[in-house]
């Protein structure tokens, strides 16, 4: 600690071109941990995938509907222990394109089964049983539109169009639910199967997916074959497969967010290492008589490698670790936007992130110190004088 | 009549030999000196004669090619780099000519710099510091940062750098060389107080025969060979 001052004097000689530098690591580090936020968001999914789920889905596409008579056939499939289906619904609150909201009919008693991750009161949970109009939406949503327990919410559907002799659909709020886990997506709406095929015009009979939960996860591969081979040669075929397979394969749509993250990332990494090798390598040669000046005093030569290593560690940690904590305080207070409902900074984000701060540290320092550590006295102090 | 002090710089048949390219420069040839303990010694001569480079051995910056370099009882030339570093630590203090503060660091933490190497504890160190300043007369001007310190006053704090650690030997390369005369005067009566009031050993290089006339002996070094007259 008796060095410290030494080492922060270094930094402060040249202030505008520290603080230059300072920003551009900063800024390196902000963007990683935005893009670690993106990733987890777009493969947040994939986290929230219980291990013991299967998904099924119509064999030629997702967007295509299945038959609710498969639940009784799924269930018979040895190994199955639950069915839910789902239907995407498209629902439109007030007709604006920003409250396009995750809306699907559910059975509520298969749902709570198969999704322990949503937590909802006992009494709102019988409060839907009770209420053919009922419908339950996670905290977020509530709290981002305003709403609370017994709120009529008129919905449209892109999808569905409207019920009979009615010019949306309608529902009561009569829960309210929270996520278990930190990654649990809690902007969903949730509203009863009964209600929706009753009053829907078409495709009556048909459901968007289903979930499955089975006894035991080490044989989803050879259930979830079991279950195609059931509906094979019917007019829906399926395609069954891990709930995380299937999210990530949802994901990848949009291309290989790993992949894509880490070019971006390590382009900017590489550029800023240049920029801290250079301050540093520039500061070591600015200061050739001071270093000649620290040896001639008693300094050992591995002393001043130390020194200079700390400041560029100095600097690379306190720019780092600003621009994560900058990124996780504007992640954790701006809403996010609607596309990306899981917006969060993972904690193995910021691990990594404080371990290339100082990674970062020792490899742009470690040239111009070794320089240092190298420098003859007697020619630093000729340099100099 | 013989200086009956003990002997504490013995320089011994040393060489030193620069190599420039394919060329070997004998920049010292066969020196034979000796500083006796408590002696203020002026090393006088012309630009590339070789004070420097004998300054620079003495203070263990550098090696001879050949010869006995003892200071005290360390045989200074057969030490390794992290022993020398560690021995001038303890033993040597250096003035420069042009000073050489750390220019981030203020007048105190300048001088403090040397006994960051020690076990001092801070409170400590703060007291070395105080009566090192205090001793070149600068008490007012701790928190002075070198750019906003006259010449004199920079070299001042240098002395004090030098001092702190109460060095056996205190090398001076040419400590007026870049200050005027009444600075100047100033730097060389204190250099002559520390020597005389508290008996530092002082070996000073100077291109100004005023200030030889400071020191108790002087010595002309020309062409790498020591004479006690002056080179013509």
């Amino acid at each position: 600690m008796k060095f410290f001052h030494l080492v922060w004097a270094g930094l402060m000689r040249k202030k505008l071109r520290t603080v230059l530098t300072f920003f551009s690591i900063m800024v390196a580090f902000m963007l990683f941990a935005f893009l670690g936020s993106l990733k987890a968001a777009l493969t947040g999914g994939v986290q929230m995938a219980g291990l013991d789920r299967l998904m099924l889905r119509h064999k030629i596409s997702f967007i295509m509907t299945l038959p609710q008579a498969y639940k009784a056939r799924i269930l018979n499939v040895p190994g199955v222990k639950a069915v839910c289906h789902q239907t995407w619904f498209g629902g439109v609150y007030q007709d604006k394109p920003e409250n396009n909201i995750g809306t699907f009919p559910v059975i509520p008693e298969d749902f709570f089964e198969m999704f322990p991750e949503f937590i909802l009161k006992p009494e709102e949970k019988q409060a839907w049983l009770n209420t053919r109009t009922g419908a339950i939406v996670g905290r977020k949503t509530a709290n981002r539109l305003g709403w609370k327990l017994g709120d009529r919410i008129p919905l449209k559907s892109s999808i569905w169009g409207v019920p009979a002799g009615m010019s949306q659909w309608e529902f009561e709020i009569v829960g309210i639910f929270d996520g278990a886990k930190k990654t649990t997506d809690t902007n969903n709406f949730y509203f009863r199967y009964d209600y929706f095929e009753e009053a829907r015009q078409r495709e009556k009979g048909m459901v968007g997916w289903y979930s499955i939960k089975i006894s035991d996860p080490a044989r989803s591969a050879e259930i979830a074959a079991k279950i195609d081979e059931e509906f094979a040669n019917s007019p829906y075929e399926t395609k069954t497969e891990a709930e995380a397979a299937f999210v990530q394969g949802f994901a990848n749509q949009i291309g290989d967010i790993g992949a894509i993250t880490m070019a971006v990332v390590g382009a900017v990494f590489f550029t800023i290492l240049i920029v801290a090798g250079n301050t540093m390598g520039q500061s070591v040669r600015e200061r050739t008589e001071e270093l000649g000046v620290l040896k001639a005093l008693g300094f050992t030569n591995s002393r001043v490698l130390i020194l200079v290593l700390l400041e560029s560690c100095l600097l690379a940690v306190i720019a780092g670790f600003s621009g994560l904590g900058i990124a996780w305080v504007i992640v954790n207070t701006v809403e996010p936007p609607q596309m990306l409902p899981l917006v969060y900074l993972p904690q193995s984000t910021l691990e990594a992130g404080a371990i290339f701060a100082v990674a970062l540290g020792v490899v742009a320092g470690i040239i111009p110190a070794w320089q240092a550590m190298r420098l003859q006295i007697a020619e630093a102090l000729r340099r100099g004088g | 009549m013989s200086d009956s002090r003990p002997t504490l710089v013995l320089i011994d048949r040393v060489n030193r030999t620069f190599t420039r390219g394919s060329q070997s420069v004998e920049v010292l040839s066969g020196l034979h000196l000796e500083v006796k303990e408590g002696e203020f010694l002026a090393l006088m001569g012309p630009s590339g004669s070789g004070k420097s480079t004998l300054l620079n051995l003495i203070g263990g910056l550098d090696r001879p090619s050949s010869g006995t370099l003892q200071i005290g009882s360390d045989r200074v030339d057969q030490l390794s780099d992290s022993q020398l570093a560690h021995w001038r630590a303890r033993h040597i203090g250096f003035v420069f000519q042009f000073y050489n503060l750390l220019p981030a660091l203020n007048a105190e933490r300048n001088v403090e710099l040397p006994l960051l190497l020690t076990h001092l504890s801070k409170a400590q160190r703060r007291d070395h510091v105080a009566a090192a300043l205090n001793a070149v007369g600068l008490s007012h001007r701790t928190k002075a940062f070198p750019r906003t310190m006259s010449g004199g006053e920079q070299q001042r704090v240098g002395i004090a750098r030098a001092i702190v650690t109460d060095p056996t030997v205190l090398l001076c390369d040419e400590p007026t060389g870049d200050l005027d005369r009444k600075s100047g005067d100033e730097i060389l009566t204190l250099l002559q107080s520390l020597n005389k009031d508290h008996g530092k050993t002082i070996i000073m290089v100077t291109h100004d025969p005023h200030a030889s006339h400071r020191a108790t002996r002087t010595v002309h070094l020309d062409k790498g060979q020591l004479s006690d007259n002056p080179v013509d």
